[in-house]
């Protein structure tokens, strides 16, 4: 008899491309549910368009590069990056936003850097970084959490809003708007007031920011899950909350009217989401184990240090960015030993 | 770290896959005696030494367990007559490595009577030197039956300069084979003989035999024979968990001791030696009861097989007579594997024989083998690296392979992947990794090999180049000597003087 010619191993593979990113997407219901709940149907929609605006530019990519378009799109990592940067968007941010954003992303950040596999910087925060920089009050209008809003847009109203970027009659942005708890703490701290002042603001609920430390917490918890799935490894989310907490406790300790706790760094803005979802991207991530959680640690200090000194209330978009480009420089420090090798 | 039951603490090794075995398929039933086909092709080398020179004619008629070639050192494994025959003579025959290779091998023509030799011991072994030991299992055809064919007496020979501890791999880690264990269940006390011969040849006091942890009813068995033969008590079994490569030798001297091997170094450095446990038994046969090696257990197993067993095959059979004492294949069986499912080889064809390192044949089905459509490219998510037991960077191996940058790779430590198929067997991108290391490491030879050539050619050519500069020297010098007799005027003169005279008294 004949048989097929083929390497080792022979078994069928533990796991797929696609299937760790879908696995990733599943890690993401809950907090997005959380979102919902908290700051309504905008979610939902900035969602559909950055996957769609995805895909889109996806295709459009594959097609100019002549590469098999069908395999590239079932590798769902377009739309992985397309919910990444979604979560990050006011819930009414305008539809070309989402436009914009996945033109830096997929466009640039990943095709023009030769496609899967090959870019050196995230493209979900490429993608956050450009609009952030260029439509910095777009970006700002945050709604209120919905224990604290007059109501919250619902489906049509919200659809008006990001589509046509009118708001329902008689309703204004500063009505039902509020500023992000690291927008209050950030200039509150500017007109001098303490901490303790600044969180008398409802708007900061029990540890992080109403609404926002429960989305956070549902990060976390689906980011457990991708861990002992062993989707992600546990090196970026472990190096990086670690370091936030070593780092803002003594700050914290010695001057709680400045600084703020470190359960405050962690569950307001994006800290977690990034912990778990965005730092861990492998391919702009380290190669190397001790690298990750080199990179981790980067990404809390730089994030830190943007919070505190910064032009944005929020720096983990850019502190990836930087440390995207340590990454290659941190694997060649960081080389295992190899068995049978001296250090 | 964790203390097995023998009171030898454990060590680990990073990396590795829990795998399901697979085992008890082919573990059922003991192991049958397969059929002596009509046609034996022994390979000549089969070993990793070199090839033996024939000792036989066509047409002449052997007995089992006949040496057919001759050994004339340490490297070269005779080969024995696995029944008795008439040599046909020799023949191309399909190998397995590298595919669609062949190999020459003698084929026997059984006579069906299966005559023997007469048994040759090494009597009195207990109190023989190690000299003797391991010329008797030259002569026997000892080779390493786990799957490498590493010549056993030169693995033995040598001043190692204090060999302590001879390890017995009884860890048969890859998923589906069942050999070593079945073997262990059935001949315990060969195996505890095997390795106090093995033992008594390196002079090594203690004897280490690792058995995976689930294998309970081997542990029992090695234990009860042990009580009975050892009786200096060197011997001790040890369980180590069962972790995909552990029966690497690296990785179980690991396990076993804490120490690596030296990249550039043998085990023998660290005062160890390893050998597997089907080895031992085989020494046992050739030393106590005077056997060479003509026959082993095999395992036919797999999706692809119908009925699953492991065999007692004479060597030289082939595979296909074995499948079809085993049922045959199903429908579906597309692929056929020699050795394991991590690391084995797919072969072409099930005309290739068995060899001393034949441990399993294992059939699989399209759907157990699909790797589907074209790989992606490598995402960098470093699951390789978490598996990798070499501690190597798997994925930055790869990339420096596939574009042809053999330096660095050379620099990654290409030449310490053992190829366990760890790496690729995680990878979600599917990307065959190990075939591209064994691609790199065959450039990296050649290059090397071509840098050693192009060193030789340039040593030679500059020596010619010296020698030519040395002649033209002489040459040289000759010349300036004769110029320099011309140029002294008196002898000039009278030397032409000299010869005016002599035509002179010619023309007189
Ligand atoms: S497992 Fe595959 S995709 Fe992942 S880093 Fe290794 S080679 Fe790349
Ligand atoms: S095949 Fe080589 S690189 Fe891959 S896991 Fe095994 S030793 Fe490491």
């Amino acid at each position: 008899m004949k048989f097929e010619l083929a390497g080792a191993p022979h078994l069928p593979p533990a796991q797929s491309v696609a299937g760790m990113m879908r696995q990733v997407l599943y890690a993401l219901v809950p907090a997005i549910a959380a979102h919902w709940w908290y700051f309504g149907w905008g979610i939902v929609f900035q969602i559909v368009l950055a996957v769609g605006f995805a895909l889109l530019f996806e295709a459009i990519m594959l097609r100019l590069r002549q590469q098999p378009v069908k395999m590239f799109l079932g590798d769902f990592s377009a739309v992985v990056t397309g919910v990444l940067f979604a979560l990050c968007m006011p819930p009414l941010a305008p539809w070309w936003i989402a436009a914009i954003g996945m033109l830096f992303a997929i466009v640039i950040a990943k095709h023009l850097y030769g496609g899967l596999g090959f870019n050196l910087f995230n493209p979900a925060m490429v993608g956050f970084a450009a609009v952030i920089i260029a439509f910095p009050i777009d970006l700002s209008n945050w709604l209120a959490p919905r224990p604290l809003s007059p109501g919250l847009p619902g489906l049509a109203e919200t659809a008006r809003a990001i589509l046509a970027g009118q708001l329902p009659p008689g309703l204004s942005w500063d009505a039902i708007s509020q500023a992000t708890p690291l927008d209050a703490l950030r200039t509150g701290v500017q007109d001098n007031l303490t901490v303790t002042e600044i969180r008398r603001d409802p708007v900061f609920g029990n540890f992080g920011g109403l609404g926002w430390e429960w989305i956070a917490s549902w990060y976390a918890i689906g980011g457990l899950w991708l861990i002992y799935k062993r989707v992600i490894s546990w090196h970026v989310p472990v190096a990086t909350l670690v370091t936030v907490i070593v780092l803002s406790t003594p700050l914290w300790l010695l001057g709680p009217d400045t600084n703020p706790s470190p359960p405050q760094h962690i569950f307001s803005g994006a800290l977690v989401l990034a912990a778990f979802f965005i730092a861990t991207d492998p391919v702009s991530g380290c190669s190397t184990l001790r690298g990750k959680l080199i990179f981790g640690a980067g990404v809390a200090v730089l994030t830190l240090a943007i919070r505190r000194f910064g032009g944005y209330p929020d720096g983990v978009a850019f502190a990836i960015l930087l440390m995207n480009m340590a990454a290659p420089l941190i694997d060649r420090y960081t080389r295992p030993r190899t068995y049978g090798h001296r250090r | 770290m964790s203390t097995s039951t023998s009171g030898l603490r454990l060590h680990g090794f990073p990396g590795g896959l829990k795998m399901r075995h697979h085992k008890q398929v082919s573990c059922r039933q003991p192991p049958a005696v397969a059929e002596i086909p009509k046609r034996l092709y022994i390979p000549i080398g089969q070993h990793q030494g070199e090839v033996g020179t024939l000792r036989v004619e066509p047409g002449e008629r052997v007995l089992r367990g006949q040496a057919l070639t001759a050994s004339e050192d340490d490297f070269v494994v005779p080969a024995h007559a696995s029944t008795s025959g008439k040599v046909a003579g020799v023949v191309e025959w399909p190998a397995s490595w590298p595919p669609g290779s062949s190999r020459r091998c003698i084929e026997l023509i059984s006579d069906g009577c299966d005559e023997s030799i007469e048994p040759q011991p090494l009597p009195d072994w207990q109190s023989r030197d190690s000299e003797a030991i391991i010329n008797h299992l030259r002569a026997g055809g000892l080779a390493g039956l786990g799957g490498a064919m590493f010549p056993t007496a030169a693995k033995l020979r040598g001043d190692w300069g204090g060999l302590d501890t001879l390890i017995l791999n009884g860890a048969e880690c890859e998923p589906w084979i069942s050999c070593d264990e079945m073997l262990m269940r059935i001949r315990p006390e060969a195996i505890i003989n095997g390795a106090r011969i093995l033992a008594r040849a390196v002079s090594a006091g203690r004897v280490l035999i690792a058995i995976e942890d689930p294998m309970d009813e081997v542990g029992a068995a090695l234990e009860s024979a042990r009580r009975q033969m050892d009786s200096a008590n060197i011997v001790r079994i040890v369980r180590i968990p069962a972790i995909y490569p552990e029966g690497g030798e690296r990785q179980l001297i690991q396990t076993l001791t804490g120490l690596e091997v030296p990249h550039d170094g043998l085990p023998q450095d660290l005062g160890l030696v390893c050998h597997n446990v089907a080895t031992a038994a085989a020494a046992f046969d050739a030393v106590a009861r005077g056997w060479p090696l003509t026959e082993r257990l095999v395992t036919v197993t797999g999706p692809g097989i119908l009925e699953p067993r492991n065999f007692s095959a004479r060597i030289g059979t082939r595979i296909a007579e074995l499948v079809s004492q085993a049922g045959g294949y199903t429908d579906q069986a597309t692929r056929l594997v020699l050795g394991g499912p991590m690391s084995g080889i797919a072969l072409p064809s099930d005309d290739i024989p068995i060899t001393k390192g034949s441990n399993c044949i294992l059939a699989l089905e399209a759907d157990q083998v699909s790797r589907p459509h074209p790989t992606l490219p490598c995402i960098n998510c470093t699951e390789c690296v978490r598996v990798c037991p070499a501690g190597l960077l798997p994925q930055l191996l790869f990339k420096a392979v596939a574009a042809d940058h053999e330096d660095e790779a050379a620099e990654l430590n290409l030449f310490d992947c053992i190829e366990c198929g760890c790496c690729a067997q995680v990878c979600p991108s599917h990307i065959p990794l190990v075939d591209w290391y064994r691609h790199g490491k065959d450039r990296l030879r050649l290059k090397r090999l071509d840098q050693r050539r192009a060193a030789l050619a340039k040593r030679r050519f500059e020596a010619r180049q010296s020698r030519l500069e040395k002649a033209e020297a002489e040459r040289q010098a000759r010349r300036e000597r004769r110029r320099q007799k011309l140029a002294a005027p008196d002898q000039a003169k009278s030397e032409i003087q000299a010869a005016i005279e002599r035509a002179r008294g010619k023309k007189d």
